[in-house]
């Protein structure tokens, strides 16, 4: 129970993006094509799965129990600069196929505050365990995937449309945000 | 200055250097805020307590007793308050996890009797702007010098006496699921909690 | 190279041509998660500040003691250490602001805008220029912020850094403080924005 009211409050009720504000610069930076946003998507769970589980088990087995937790912020940031690094080397050896979709991806994931958040996060959680941290950044990032998938598909259709020049570019980008957020403030109330 | 080669020697040795440096300045500033840390968090919780009780001369914050509840996950938290020896109320955190976005904690103020004090609102995720209201004085003011013995703290909707807010029922259904809750816990130890002075 | 810059243009360009919101689209997150108020605008602004310019001071000193294959990964540790010893600082003395920004406080870290600056800027010029980009991106961010915080704060609670210039119950635009609010608020700025650097330059 606990673990379906996390996915439907990270996918639709706290949208990360759309209402938490993490993974903004992605957002805007790689929703032009629904191609790309599919990569980006595919690479953030990738890594975000990945990262708040190594900083999940680093917090609990190594920072609290040395006193260290004020290192928490530098020690995450370097664990998920190093674990893109290590993907991308890792990616590039075993499955060169994943590595074509995904590569481009992932030197800017380092910067996704989405990582970095979720990871934070996940150190909050009620009850928290280590399976729970996992599906919550799971959830977390399925929530990124669908806000970043229907923003791309809006934007190529805004193509097509015929926009005000001072409206074009970044303004109507952040308008059409605002709605999709407004949509998602539907849900709120659900869990 | 000519910039440092890229040799594996120099650049674990930068990197070690930086990490060192690093580590060592926030271990200091560390030891510097951890009092002022613990200190900022006491100063909140005992203004809270000014908030919501009659005036005291003990420190409720040390007196502090947990109370095991049933139908709550954690035990209570209670803070009873002395004046010269003698047990002028006690503030009692009250929870729901009924409120729009989830947990709502506020700490409510008793006088002996049972009578609310004040309540002041400790943790709240509602929605800015309407649900956030019940952090006003309006609001709050409702509850205060009244008795949940004779006062029915429900919303109207329910049958009770207390405005709800424009748009924010759910939320003010916890508020009011809250301070009864917190009631309902010190009535029943009124005696035992009246008792714990330190 | 360092010798030939303007250094009156260096610190302006952070405030209009380059402004890191409006026209570089750097920090995206913090702008819209705080932005619910003036206040909180203005406090995320300044934390940006302080770390954005000691970074940068740091980093420009240390800049040719640091292998090139390896400074992205020092620059974070240096900027990584100055967010956590803002996060420490204001949890001591501004717990209130430390609660109101909460997340957005560690997140300073993967603010672009400061890597940014730090790669782009600071490990190529000199100490002063470094400090004049700094004050200048800083301050250029602050006043996005703020900005930002205040028109939202107008409209969606009718009061301005806290000082209610509406009755108590009157209905407000609370869209501008949920959500939505932030990025409808920051497109029809960033119109605005746009407009005004057109017609100045």
């Amino acid at each position: 129970m606990d673990y379906i009211i996390i996915l439907i409050a990270a996918v639709f009720v706290n949208n990360i993006v759309l209402s938490q504000f993490l993974g903004i610069c992605p957002f805007l930076g790689v929703s032009n094509k629904v191609s790309t946003s599919i990569g980006m998507s595919g690479a953030v769970l990738f890594v975000m799965t990945l990262a708040t589980l190594v900083t999940y088990l680093l917090y609990q087995f190594i920072l609290i129990p040395a006193g260290l937790n004020y290192l928490r912020t530098i020690a995450f940031i370097l664990v998920i600069a190093a674990l893109v690094q290590m993907v991308e080397i890792i990616l590039k050896k075993v499955s060169p196929s994943l590595y074509q979709a995904l590569g481009v991806f992932l030197p800017l994931i380092t910067t996704n505050c989405a990582v970095l958040g979720v990871a934070i996060l996940a150190l909050g959680l009620e009850n928290g365990s280590l399976l729970k941290a996992v599906f919550f950044a799971v959830a977390n990032s399925i929530g990124f995937a669908l806000a970043l998938i229907v923003f791309a598909s809006i934007r190529e259709q805004l193509e097509l449309a015929n926009i005000p020049k001072g409206m074009k570019g970044v303004p109507i980008n952040l308008l059409i945000a605002g709605l999709l957020s407004l949509a998602f403030l539907g849900f709120t109330g659900l869990v | 200055m000519k910039k440092k080669e890229s040799t594996l020697i120099n650049m674990v040795a930068a990197m070690l250097l930086i990490t060192l440096i690093a580590g060592f300045s926030l271990g200091f500033v560390n030891e510097l805020t951890l009092e002022p840390i613990a200190k900022s968090k006491l100063d909140q919780k005992v203004n809270a307590l000014k908030l919501v009780l009659p005036v005291f001369d003990n420190n409720p914050v040390a007196a502090m007793i947990l109370l095991k509840v049933e139908n709550v996950k954690d035990s209570v938290e209670v803070y009873p308050a002395f004046l010269n020896d003698a047990f002028v109320g006690a503030a009692v955190i009250g929870t729901s996890e009924k409120g729009f976005s989830g947990l709502i904690k506020l700490m409510i103020g008793f006088k002996p009797d049972g009578t609310i004090q004040n309540i002041a609102v400790l943790e709240q995720k509602e929605t800015p702007g309407l649900g956030t209201k019940i952090k006003d004085a309006a609001f709050i003011n409702q509850y205060r010098d009244k008795n949940l013995a004779i006062f029915n703290a429900k919303v109207k909707k329910d049958g009770g006496e207390i405005d709800g807010l424009t748009g924010a029922t759910i939320t003010t259904r916890a508020f009011s699921e809250a301070t009864q809750m917190a009631y309902d816990e010190f009535i029943k130890d009124t005696a035992f909690i009246s008792k714990s002075k330190n | 190279m360092a010798a030939i810059i303007n250094q009156k243009e260096n610190f302006f360009k952070g405030i209009v041509k380059e402004n890191p919101v409006f026209v570089m689209l750097l920090g995206m997150c913090p702008t819209l998660g705080v932005t619910s108020s003036g206040f909180n605008g203005l406090g995320m602004g300044v934390a940006t500040l302080f770390v954005l310019l000691m970074s940068n001071i740091v980093v420009s000193l240390i800049k040719n003691q640091i292998p090139s294959k390896v400074r992205i990964p020092a620059f974070i540790i240096v900027i990584a250490s100055f967010v956590t010893i803002v996060e420490m600082v204001l949890e001591a003395f501004m717990p209130f602001l430390y609660e109101q920004l909460g997340i957005f406080i560690p997140l300073i870290v993967v603010n672009c805008l400061i890597l940014g600056r730090a790669e782009a800027f600071a490990s190529k010029n000199t100490l002063f220029s470094s400090v004049l980009d700094a004050l200048g991106m800083g301050i250029g961010f602050i006043i996005a912020l703020t900005l930002l915080g205040a028109v939202r704060e107008l409209l969606g609670s009718g009061s301005i850094f806290d000082i209610k210039l509406v009755a108590e119950n009157a209905n407000t635009f609370i869209l501008f403080i949920l959500p939505p609010g932030a990025f409808i608020a920051l497109a029809y700025l960033a119109v605005l924005f746009n407009k005004i650097s057109i017609k100045t330059s």
